[in-house]
């Protein structure tokens, strides 16, 4: 399979310099924190997602994200891809978040767009929890 | 052996080759050379082609011990597969409709297999056990009235297992069955005996050994004689079973090949199984490490290692210098993981996390050394993005999670 360049840079930027490219996590008790995980082992690829975020007006801001993934090359570009998108959204800007996005961004390939749907999802996920903390 | 700072340890997949063989395929292609057709009985460019093809054909008789006379050329190990499997079964279909072969099959013999099932034939697939070896119970079990073919790997390409095909072919003579073996990987590698081994065919290939691409042979027994129903008419080449002007260079190449392997096998064996200890000793000082096969029963030159907790495809990437391949689905089109794995009873996301290294003839001490320098690096480093591990880390059972699949 031949990856786009860009794939393959984010890929080894983000697996030679983690703490840059957001990988990590927040304490998921934390009244402030969001997480979402998606996918399964069997399946080959796990996201997990954390937003961390503050009130601002009558929303809520991500100031920060982590995140860790287990899959495929792609499947780890396409979360740091995301991360990258998040910070400083409102939890608005951030659900309207289409995978396309991420597809365009990366130039995935069309077997792998399955990681953008499933980059999309975390983050749903990790919003609805932070919301049913609040 | 690298090329542009690439490491290359996929010998499993394919070999380059052997310069040695190389120079000698070219006596066979410009006017200056050997250029002739072998089918032509009218002039001596003729005669002296068909002089090489049966030379050649004698080096890879040589390398099995069988007769020169029971080898017919073929395009490679996938086209021997397809003209014993269908080739037998279609000629003998009057005897009987019921095939045995196993689930850890290359696909050059599955998928023929799936071919006769649609024109009515019955295909029992064995079980490997967990170590990747189908027993020549397991084979003797599921032999029925109507079974006319059992077909059965000698080495397994992905986990390097040997299964032991002179005691299968002891339970298929007893049963009067043809007993085909995809021998693809073996040449060079373990001794074969085809005059002490009572199989009646078996496929090879050469570049799997050093010789070039697009050619391979499938050895049919004279006696007890096996017959077949051509795949390919036109010319009545090799006696009827495979038409087609023969490719004088490749089949030269393979000879040359099968020639050397016969030369060099003790010796290439010897230092592959060097490289096969360090390599093993080494990764078992990564945790959480499983070799898939049997280290008891398997060829050193390949070794299929499960990286708990890391994907497979992200450490293909991640050992970006290094040419190796994965059981994982990533780097397959069907997004499916190794079938073999599976059919060992591997967990999925063990086929997911699984790398197969294959050492070979040009493989050096620099080539081991740096990949290993690399390899925990990149493990440590994946599983440091991997939310699995941190679970595991957590003290989490990944077996208990309920996951949110796809």
């Amino acid at each position: 399979m031949a990856y786009s360049k860009k794939v393959v840079d984010k890929f080894e930027n983000t697996l030679n310099n983690p703490e840059a490219f957001k990988v990590g996590r927040f304490d998921p008790k934390d009244a402030n924190v969001g997480t979402g995980m998606v996918g399964a082992p069997a399946c080959g690829d796990v996201m997990k997602l954390q937003i961390k975020c503050e009130p601002k007006g009558n929303t809520h801001v991500i100031k920060d994200v982590k995140f860790k993934t287990y899959g495929c090359g792609s499947a780890i570009a396409s979360s740091s891809e995301l991360v990258e998108m998040l910070i400083g959204k409102t939890l608005e800007e951030a659900k309207a978040i289409k995978n396309v996005e991420i597809v365009d961004a990366l130039e995935l390939p069309p077997i792998k767009i399955h990681c953008s749907v499933l980059a999309e999802d975390s983050i749903r996920q990790a919003i609805e929890d932070y919301e049913a903390k609040q | 052996m690298s090329t542009q700072s690439t490491i290359y340890l996929d010998y499993a997949s394919t070999t380059p080759v052997d310069p040695r063989v190389a120079s000698k395929m070219m006596e066979f292609l410009t006017p200056e050379g050997e250029f002739g057709n072998p089918a032509s009985r009218s002039h001596r460019f003729g005669w002296k082609a068909d002089e090489a093809v049966e030379e050649a054909r004698s080096h890879v008789a040589n390398l099995v011990n069988c007769d020169p006379r029971e080898i017919v050329w073929t395009s490679g190990a996938t086209e021997a597969d397809n003209l014993a499997i269908k080739g037998v079964a279609r000629f003998y279909k009057s005897k009987g409709n019921h095939i045995i072969t196993s689930k850890i099959e290359h696909k050059a013999v599955l998928d023929p297999c799936r071919q006769l099932e649609r024109e009515g034939f019955e295909v029992t697939y064995l079980d490997p056990d967990e170590k990747g070896v189908i027993s020549p119970n397991a084979v003797k079990s599921a032999i029925k009235d109507n079974t006319v073919l059992v077909s059965i790997m000698h080495i397994n390409n992905e986990l390097g297992t040997l299964n032991d095909i002179a005691k299968i072919a002891e339970v298929t003579r007893e049963n009067k069955i043809f007993f085909h073996v995809d021998a693809a990987q073996s040449t060079g590698k373990v001794e074969i005996d085809l005059e002490k081994t009572s199989v009646d065919l078996m496929s090879f290939s050469a570049h799997k050994t050093y010789g070039p691409k697009g050619v391979g042979a499938l050895y049919v027994r004279r006696k007890p004689r096996v017959r077949l129903e051509a795949l390919i008419h036109g010319g009545g080449h090799e006696r009827g079973m495979r038409s087609g002007t023969l490719a004088t260079h490749q089949i030269v190449g393979m000879g040359e090949a099968f020639r050397l392997a016969h030369k060099e096998m003790k010796e290439d064996h010897k230092k592959i199984s060097k490289y096969h200890e360090k390599f093993l000793k080494k990764v078992k000082e990564i945790d959480h490490v499983y070799i898939n096969g049997d280290l008891n029963n398997k060829v050193p030159n390949i070794l299929n290692i499960s990286f708990n907790f890391v994907e497979g495809e992200s450490l293909i990437m991640g050992l970006k210098d290094i040419a190796v391949s994965s059981g994982s689905a990533c780097t397959s089109a069907s997004l499916e993981p190794s079938y073999v794995l599976r059919a060992l009873g591997r967990k999925d996301e063990l086929a997911h996390s699984s790398i197969r290294f294959s050492f070979g003839r040009f493989t050096n001490d620099n080539d081991v050394n740096s990949t290993l320098d690399i390899l925990g690096n990149v493990v440590h480093r994946l599983r440091e993005l991997s939310p699995l591990w941190e679970m595991h880390l957590d003290g989490i059972d990944l077996d208990t999670v309920e996951w949110n699949a796809h």
